[in-house]
């Protein structure tokens, strides 16, 4: 064997749920009611470009889950051992920029360092000057009158490739319409155009990321698109690394916390009385708490669990995973009163309903009355309310990361960025794009996250259509 | 009204006691006094005496909840449950980990927070609600539409990166105010302007966003067209009704939040260098002192309480048809 899989706890959960996601595509697609606002969602232009970059940020963040420990090389005579460096398929992918590290600090696309360094020159004597770089650049003769046309090279390449792609997968879209309909490429065009597709936006979003992954890639070939951070890692690898864990940290929450959620509220909604008391107690009592400080308090103490267990970890990984995982589950228990009360707030108005009057008068059980009648009726508000929480948990990483209390600062993180180049802000000339690429990212994905939730609750929310907004 | 208020102190109680008990198995339970010591003193290789030393010096080398040893009433009080929790009712919390009494420093430091917090809070529910009626009448053209395109653009935008750039670009580019710190006086404007403007600006996205929602739900109701088939002027209209009734779900939303503004901002309070309640906050979280944590963490829950009675009684200020019961 080549390599050994590793398979991490965030790794399972994900997998887990992305088998839920892909089980309810499947659910829905059955059931025309529930298609028709999900075809809304799709229908609109906002709501298909954010889904089209969510689905890159997603895709590189399922690469990065996959994690294996590769075989050091074998002696003669022994059984296989593997590292205990855990490497993931978008390392394996991307090996060129993890492995092309420098000394220190250089700027985006620099073929010089940003620190000088004594030298000795041919002329005999010493001098003060920037070294090349190991890597950036270095295919450069002579950086100073090769520079712009190399890049402007790598650019116009970049975005040839770029416009190549995205015609052939338009193209291979197309023919699959073509296909499936059982007409020419020519009248599937047409129905497109006719359609209620905005095709549109799917050409110009397809294009825009095509062209922007190509040319990425194409200038990562030679430079560091980004610059290099303090110990010479490349920046754009770092960012890279940090999509899965912001997606972690808004996905798995939402997992940790549905259960709750769902839990409590039905039942506090469904049955009233003492349950309803307590459960609205135990809700308040957790709501009172500051959020911040609640999770500072239990990320110390995971903290110190940790240090005092360090055997329970066989590598890094395990352990900056199991803070990651920790830090998914206190987020999802401070985070599960609002979904919750919400649900109550909704079970109560249900069960008065004839319907649910009725199925009771028939002498339906209580717990087929809550899986027949009253779960699906809230479909839409987890929904919109996972959707919506999704990017404020995105934020919340990178904030918890600067007071010290969210992610291991050994990890991948948009938080541990921006905390790690804050204070390089002082020095002279700044070092500003450590900074910038953290927050593009992080901007891109919340962005995405924020129109994409608010087609979402614009297609599921009945009360949003009503609302005669322009009248 | 004096009957609802005392039932609903009542209530208030339990709740408190319900953080306390959260906060002391997190604390105590969870993650022992030995454990706490063994980190102070650092991890390898402490003798169990001077873990016992540490325990005894900061009071807590009772038993947690019960005390066999003690006799008669002192079983239940001369435990760490009672000696360490418990007395916080009392707003006694006891000395930090580095000596200084807890009580007398969140004294000093409610001060700066709120010279921080109250000009952000009434500043930007000015700010906010200006921008949200200037989206509502031009609502339904292109000003409107690029608005809240602009408010999703700006809440997508991580609060770090306004208190980054405001502190790059107006304090070490363009010199106008210091980067950090704080003073007393008069003097201290300048050191309030930037948090305070970053801060307002970091909100403005969610907040015109939310109350242009409301606005918007206002406009669609009768006595709005009533107003308008009376033939008064948009602005009229705008200003005069739509104003006055959205105003009460935000007021009433924003009530919540007052109490909570003597805590201070986290963030912003640490990157300014503050000496705030915020700032306390981070230092402890970052020295892992936990008797400033439980502390913090009690108080907040107790004024997110009182936030919680001040909007019941807002609502009936507000709104007559309420009746508190």
């Amino acid at each position: 064997m080549m390599f050994r899989p590793v398979v991490l706890w965030t790794d399972a959960l994900i997998f887990v749920l992305l088998a839920v996601i892909l089980l309810f595509a499947v659910y829905v697609r059955r059931h025309a009611h529930l298609r028709a606002p999900w075809r809304g969602v799709l229908r609109s232009p906002a709501g298909l470009a954010s889904a089209m970059v969510l689905a890159v940020f997603v895709v590189i963040g399922l690469l990065d889950s996959l994690h294996y420990r590769p075989a050091l090389p074998v002696q003669s005579g022994q059984s296989a051992h593997y590292g205990v460096e855990v490497l993931s398929v978008l390392d394996r992918l991307l090996t060129d920029l993890r492995t092309h590290t420098e000394k220190t600090y250089s700027a985006p696309l620099a073929t010089h360092l940003y620190a000088r360094e004594t030298r000795l020159q041919p002329d005999g004597h010493s001098a003060r000057v920037y070294p090349r770089l190991e890597y950036g650049g270095a295919q450069l003769a002579d950086p100073q009158s090769d520079w712009i046309a190399d890049i402007e090279r790598r650019i116009a390449i970049g975005s040839a490739k770029g416009l190549v792609l995205a015609g052939v997968l338009l193209l291979i879209a197309l023919a699959g319409r073509a296909f499936k309909t059982r007409t020419g490429l020519a009248q599937a065009a047409r129905d497109i155009k006719t359609g209620a597709l905005p095709w549109r936006t799917v050409i110009v979003m397809l294009t825009l990321l095509a062209v922007s992954g190509c040319v990425l890639a194409e200038l990562a070939a030679g430079y560091h698109v980004f610059g290099t951070d303090k110990v010479g890692q490349d920046v754009l690898y770092g960012t890279l690394k940090s999509i899965r864990t912001g997606l972690v940290i808004g996905t798995l929450t939402t997992l940790v916390m549905l259960p709750f959620a769902l839990l409590l509220g039905i039942t506090a909604g469904y049955f009233r009385g003492w349950v309803d008391d307590a459960i609205q107690y135990i809700y308040t009592t957790l709501n009172s708490i500051p959020g911040v400080l609640l999770i500072a308090a239990a990320v110390l103490i995971m903290q110190i669990y940790i240090e005092a267990h360090p055997d329970v970890f066989d590598t890094a990984a395990a352990r900056t995973d199991f803070r990651l995982l920790f830090l998914c589950l206190i987020l999802g228990v401070t985070s599960w009163t609002g979904l919750c009360r919400l649900l109550r707030g909704e079970t109560l108005k249900l069960r008065e309903l004839d319907y649910i009057q009725a199925a009771t008068a028939f002498g339906v059980s209580d717990w087929r009355i809550i899986t027949r009648h009253i779960l699906p009726n809230l479909q839409h508000l987890v929904l919109i309310s996972v959707v919506m929480d999704f990017s404020g948990l995105v934020l919340a990483e990178a904030v918890l990361s600067y007071v010290g209390v969210g992610v291991d600062p050994a990890m991948h993180s948009w938080g541990n960025m921006i905390n790690s180049a804050r204070l390089e802000m002082a020095r002279e000339p700044v070092v500003w794009w450590q900074l910038t690429a953290a927050f593009v990212f992080m901007f891109a994905l919340v962005l995405a996250a924020n129109l994409f939730a608010d087609s979402v609750r614009d297609a599921f929310d009945p009360r949003g259509k009503r609302i005669d907004v322009y009248e | 009204m004096i009957a609802y208020l005392l039932r609903r102190i009542a209530y208030a109680l339990p709740i408190l006691l319900g953080v306390n008990l959260i906060t002391f198995a997190l604390f105590f339970v969870v993650n022992t006094p030995d454990d706490m010591a063994r980190m102070h003193l650092g991890m390898k290789r402490v003798s169990v005496d001077a873990i016992s030393q540490w325990k005894a010096e900061h009071g807590y080398d009772k038993p947690l909840l019960y005390n066999d040893s003690a006799a008669g009433f002192s079983q239940l009080t001369d435990t760490i449950f009672y000696a360490k929790s418990a007395r916080m009712f009392a707003l006694d919390f006891g000395a930090s980990d580095d000596g200084r009494d807890i009580w007398n420093e969140i004294k000093v430091r409610a001060g700066p927070s709120l010279a921080i917090a109250v000009p952000v809070f009434v500043i930007g529910l000015l700010v906010n609600i200006t921008f949200a009626l200037l989206m509502v009448f031009f609502r339904a053209t292109y000003l409107d539409v690029w608005g809240v395109v602009l408010c999703v653009a700006l809440m997508s935008i991580s609060g770090l990166f306004y208190i980054i750039l405001g502190q790059f670009l107006i304090a070490k580019l363009w010199h106008w105010v210091p980067i950090s710190g704080f003073s007393s006086g008069i003097d201290a404007l300048r050191f309030l302007l930037l948090p305070v403007l970053v801060s307002i600006g970091a909100g403005i996205g969610s907040g015109a966003r939310w109350y242009r929602t409301i606005f918007l739900e206002e406009i669609g109701k009768d006595y709005v067209r009533t107003a308008r088939a009376k033939g008064l002027s948009e602005r009229r209209v705008l200003f005069r009704h739509v104003l006055q009734n959205g105003m009460i779900p935000i007021l009433t939303g924003a009530v919540v939040v007052l109490p909570l503004l003597f805590m201070g901002s986290l963030i912003t309070e640490s990157f300014f260098g503050i000496p705030g309640l915020g700032s306390y906050t981070i230092d402890a979280i970052q020295s892992q002192d936990f008797a400033i944590v439980r502390a913090m963490v009690f108080i907040g829950s107790a004024l997110y309480i009182v936030g919680l009675l001040l909007t019941d009684i807002s609502y009936t200020l507000v709104d007559p048809r309420v009746r508190l019961q």
